[in-house]
C-alpha cells in the first residue's frame, strides 16, 4: 500500500523573469482561447471576429485610445498606491474607499469654496485636502493594526462602504437640481477647481501625473530607506523588530502613503475628468487593483503591463457586448476567466510538479 | 410612532441571506480560507437558482402541472450545484495551486457578480419582458409558503411563522454548523486546521481535504443566501443589481459574531434591522440622513473588531493561519 505518490511538488529556486512572463503570456492565451469558447457558446459568432472586435474596442479610433489610456492611468494609479502596503503584507482592499474620500473632498472643495477663493487657490486646497482625505481614509485601518493588530483585510473592505454612504450623503446634501439626488457636473459653466487641459486632450493630464507616481514610486520603493523598510517589513516583522525598525511606524507611514495616492487619484476623477461627485466614481477599480499590483510581483514598472492587459481587456470585453447585443456585465465574466487563468498559472512559476520516477515524463510548463 | 411587529419580520428576512452567508463565510475561514468571493457566490447561487425555476417554469405544458415541491426542489439544486462550482473554483486555485487568496477571492466576485448580471440579464431578455426584471411568482409563492398558523396566532404568527422553509432551515443550518464546529471531532479537525495547519498535517489530518469539503459546504451554504433573497425577499423578482452589497455584508456578520454561526442566529436579524432601520426612523424630509444610517452595519462591525483586537482573549482572534495559503514543505 505504502506506495510513492505519484507525483510531488516542490517549490522551484528563483526563476528567470522571462520564464515567468512566458509562464504568464501562456495563461492569458489559455484564457483568451477559453473566453473566445465561452463567447462563441452564447453568441454563436467566428472567434476571429470577437478577437478583432476586442481590437477595435479598444484602439478603433483615437478618442478610444484615449479612454483607454485614461482607463489604464486611473487604474494604474490606485494600483500603485495599494503596492507599498502589499509590499509589507497589509492588505489594503480599501483603495476603493480610499479613492472615493479622495473625491469627496476635491468635491467639497470645489462645491463649497467655488465663491470664496481665487481658481487657483481652490486648487491649491483641492490637491491638499484629497491627498489628506485619502490618507485619513488609509491611516485609521493602519493606525489600529499597528496598535492591536486588527486584521487590516476585513477593516479596510468595511471602510469602503463607509466612504461610499458619506458620498451618498453628501450626493443628497449638494443635489443640484433639487430632489434628483445627483449632484451633476460641478462648475459646468464657471469650470473653477476644473484642473487645466494640457495640449487639448482632456486625459493627458492624468496619465502624466500618473506617469510620474509610477517613476517615484519605483525609485521610493527600490531605492530609498522607506522601500528598504517596508520590505524587511513584509518579509517578517520580527526581523524588522530585531534591527531596530519600528515596525508600528512603518506601518501607518505605508498607510498613510497609499491612501494619500489613492486620493490623489480621487483627485483625478472628480477635478480633471469626470467633474462630478457619485458613489461608483471609483468604479470597482479599487478592487481591480489589488489584482493589478498582485499580477505585477509589486513592481511599479510590471504593473504598467498589467493594468493595460486588465484595462484593455474590460474595454474590449465592453465592447463585444455591445456588438453582439450582449449586457456589459459579460466583460466581468471574461475578465474572472482571465484572471483565474493569471493567477493559476503563479503556481507553475512558483512551484514544480515532480513525477514518480519511471512514471510519466516530467511535465513542469 | 415606530412598529416593533411589523419592523421585526422585516428585519429577520433581510438578515436571512446575511445568516446563510456568513454561515458559510464562517465554516470556509474556520479553515483558513479567506474567501473573498462570497459575494460573488451568492449572486451565482441566487441566479442558478432562477435559472433553474425559470426553466422549470418554461417546461410545463400548462399552469395546471405546476408541482410546488419540483418548484422548490429544482431551483435549490440548481443552486446548491452553482455554488458548489464557485468554491471547487476557489478551493483549486487557493489550496491545489496555493494562489493568493484575497486576490483569488476578489477575482471569484468580479465573476459572480457578471456572471449574475449576465444571465439575469439575458433571462429577462428570453422572457420578453418589457420591465427590466424577470418575475417568477409561481415558484416565489412555493418557497414562501408559511406555517399554517402563521395568520391565525396575531404578534406571534407574525415574528415567528410568518418566514417560508429557507429562513428556517437558515436558523437550523446555524445552529448545526455551530454544534458542528464546537462540539464534534470534525469541527476540532477543522479548526486545527485553520489555526495551524502543519500541526494538524503531523497530527494526520488531511489539510487539503479539509479546506476543500469546509470551503465548498460554506459556498453551498452562501449560495442559498443568494436563493433566499431572490425567492422569498424579493418575491421572486430577478434585477440586475438588486442584490447590491449584502455579500460584504455577510463578511462583516462573520467578524460581528466573532466566528460563532450560533451568535449569527441574532445578529443577523440585528443586522437586518440595521440595514432597513433608515426606512423606519422618522427623518422628516431630510433623505441626507437616510444615507448616513445606511452607514450603521459598517461602523458596528469596525466597532467589533476593534475591541476583539483590543481584548486579546484568543477564542476571539480569528483563526490564526487564515489568508495564508499552506505548504507542506515550507515550514
Amino acid at each position: 500500500m505504502n506506495k510513492e505518490p505519484l507525483f510531488h511538488i516542490s517549490k522551484r529556486s528563483a526563476v528567470p523573469w522571462y520564464v515567468a512572463w512566458i509562464v504568464r503570456g501562456c495563461a492569458v492565451v489559455l484564457a483568451l482561447i477559453v473566453c473566445a469558447a465561452v463567447t462563441v457558446l452564447v453568441t454563436g459568432e467566428n472567434p476571429l471576429n470577437i478577437y478583432s472586435t476586442i481590437i477595435h474596442g479598444t484602439f478603433g479610433s483615437a478618442r478610444k485610445i484615449w479612454v483607454t489610456f485614461q482607463n489604464v492611468a486611473i487604474l494604474l494609479c490606485i494600483s500603485l498606491a495599494v503596492t507599498p502596503a502589499f509590499r509589507m503584507k497589509f492588505w489594503n482592499v480599501g483603495g476603493e474607499g480610499q479613492t472615493l474620500a479622495g473625491c469627496l473632498a476635491a468635491a467639497a472643495c470645489m462645491i463649497t469654496l467655488r465663491d470664496a477663493l481665487p481658481n487657483w487657490a481652490i486648487i491649491c486646497c483641492m490637491i491638499v485636502s484629497s491627498i489628506i482625505a485619502g490618507a485619513i481614509w488609509g491611516g485609521i485601518p493602519a493606525f489600529f493594526k499597528a496598535k492591536w493588530g486588527t486584521n487590516e483585510t476585513l477593516f479596510t473592505l468595511m471602510m469602503n462602504y463607509i466612504a461610499t454612504q458619506l458620498v451618498a450623503f453628501f450626493c443628497v446634501v449638494w443635489e443640484s437640481p433639487k430632489g434628483s439626488g445627483q449632484i451633476g457636473i460641478i462648475n459646468q459653466k464657471t469650470e473653477i477647481g476644473w484642473l487645466p487641459v494640457i495640449g487639448g486632450q482632456r486625459y493627458l493630464l492624468n496619465i502624466l501625473v500618473v506617469a510620474v507616481v509610477c517613476v517615484l514610486m519605483y525609485i521610493y520603493l527600490n531605492y530609498t530607506k522607506h522601500g528598504y523598510e517596508i520590505s524587511v517589513v513584509g518579509e517578517s516583522e520580527r526581523t524588522a523588530r530585531y534591527v531596530g525598525i519600528k515596525v508600528d511606524k512603518v506601518i501607518i507611514r505605508t498607510m498613510l502613503l497609499s491612501g494619500g495616492i489613492c486620493g490623489l487619484t480621487g483627485l483625478l476623477l472628480v477635478g480633471a475628468t469626470d467633474h462630478t461627485l457619485t458613489t461608483t466614481l471609483a468604479g470597482g477599480n479599487g478592487f481591480t487593483a489589488v489584482m493589478v499590483s498582485w499580477l505585477a510581483k509589486f513592481n511599479p514598472i510590471w504593473m504598467i503591463l498589467t493594468s493595460f492587459l486588465i484595462a484593455f481587456l474590460g474595454r474590449g470585453a465592453g465592447e463585444i457586448s455591445k456588438t453582439f447585443g450582449l449586457n456589459q456585465s459579460f466583460s466581468d465574466i471574461l475578465t474572472g476567466i482571465i484572471l483565474f487563468f493569471i493567477i493559476g498559472s503563479e503556481f507553475f512559476i512558483t512551484y514544480k510538479i515532480n513525477f514518480r520516477h519511471g512514471g510519466k515524463k516530467e511535465s513542469g510548463v | 410612532m415606530f412598529d416593533i411587529i411589523s419592523f421585526i419580520p422585516r428585519a429577520v428576512m433581510q438578515g436571512i441571506p446575511l445568516l446563510l452567508g456568513s454561515t458559510g463565510e464562517i465554516l470556509t475561514e474556520k479553515s483558513g480560507n479567506l474567501n473573498l468571493g462570497i459575494p460573488g457566490t451568492m449572486y451565482v447561487g441566487a441566479i442558478s437558482g432562477v435559472i433553474g425555476a425559470f426553466l422549470y417554469e418554461s417546461s410545463l405544458p400548462n399552469p395546471e402541472a405546476f408541482s410546488p415541491f419540483m418548484a422548490v426542489l429544482i431551483p435549490t439544486l440548481a443552486c446548491l450545484a452553482g455554488s458548489f462550482l464557485m468554491g471547487l473554483i476557489y478551493s483549486f486555485l487557493t489550496v491545489t495551486l496555493r494562489a493568493n487568496q484575497n486576490v483569488t477571492g476578489l477575482a471569484l466576485t468580479t465573476f459572480g457578480v457578471g456572471f449574475g448580471n449576465f444571465f439575469g440579464g439575458s433571462l429577462i431578455k428570453l422572457a420578453g419582458s418589457d420591465m427590466p426584471y424577470l418575475a417568477l411568482s409561481a415558484t416565489s409563492n412555493a418557497f414562501r409558503q408559511t406555517l399554517p398558523w402563521a395568520n391565525t396566532t396575531g404578534w406571534f404568527g407574525q415574528i415567528f411563522l410568518s418566514y417560508g422553509w429557507l429562513a428556517y432551515a437558515a436558523v437550523v443550518i446555524a445552529l448545526i454548523a455551530g454544534y458542528v464546529l464546537s462540539h464534534t471531532r470534525t469541527g476540532l479537525h477543522l479548526r486545527a486546521v485553520g489555526e495551524n495547519p502543519a500541526t494538524a498535517d503531523s497530527a494526520g489530518i488531511n489539510v487539503g481535504r479539509y479546506k476543500y469539503v469546509a470551503t465548498c459546504v460554506g459556498s453551498m451554504i452562501a449560495g442559498l443566501g443568494g436563493l433566499y433573497y431572490v425567492m422569498d425577499y424579493a418575491s421572486g423578482i430577478w434585477s440586475n443589481n438588486a442584490f447590491g452589497d449584502r455579500g460584504w455584508l455577510a463578511i462583516a456578520l462573520v467578524i460581528f459574531t466573532i466566528w460563532r454561526p450560533n451568535v449569527g442566529v441574532l445578529a443577523s436579524v440585528l443586522f437586518g434591522g440595521l440595514y432597513i432601520l433608515h426606512m423606519y426612523i422618522p427623518s422628516g424630509m431630510n433623505l441626507a440622513v437616510k444615507e448616513l444610517y445606511k452607514m450603521f452595519p459598517y461602523v458596528v462591525t469596525i466597532i467589533v473588531l476593534i475591541i476583539t483586537s483590543m481584548r486579546s482573549k484568543r477564542e476571539n482572534h480569528p483563526p490564526a493561519s487564515l489568508g495564508v495559503p499552506y505548504f507542506r514543505e515550507e515550514r
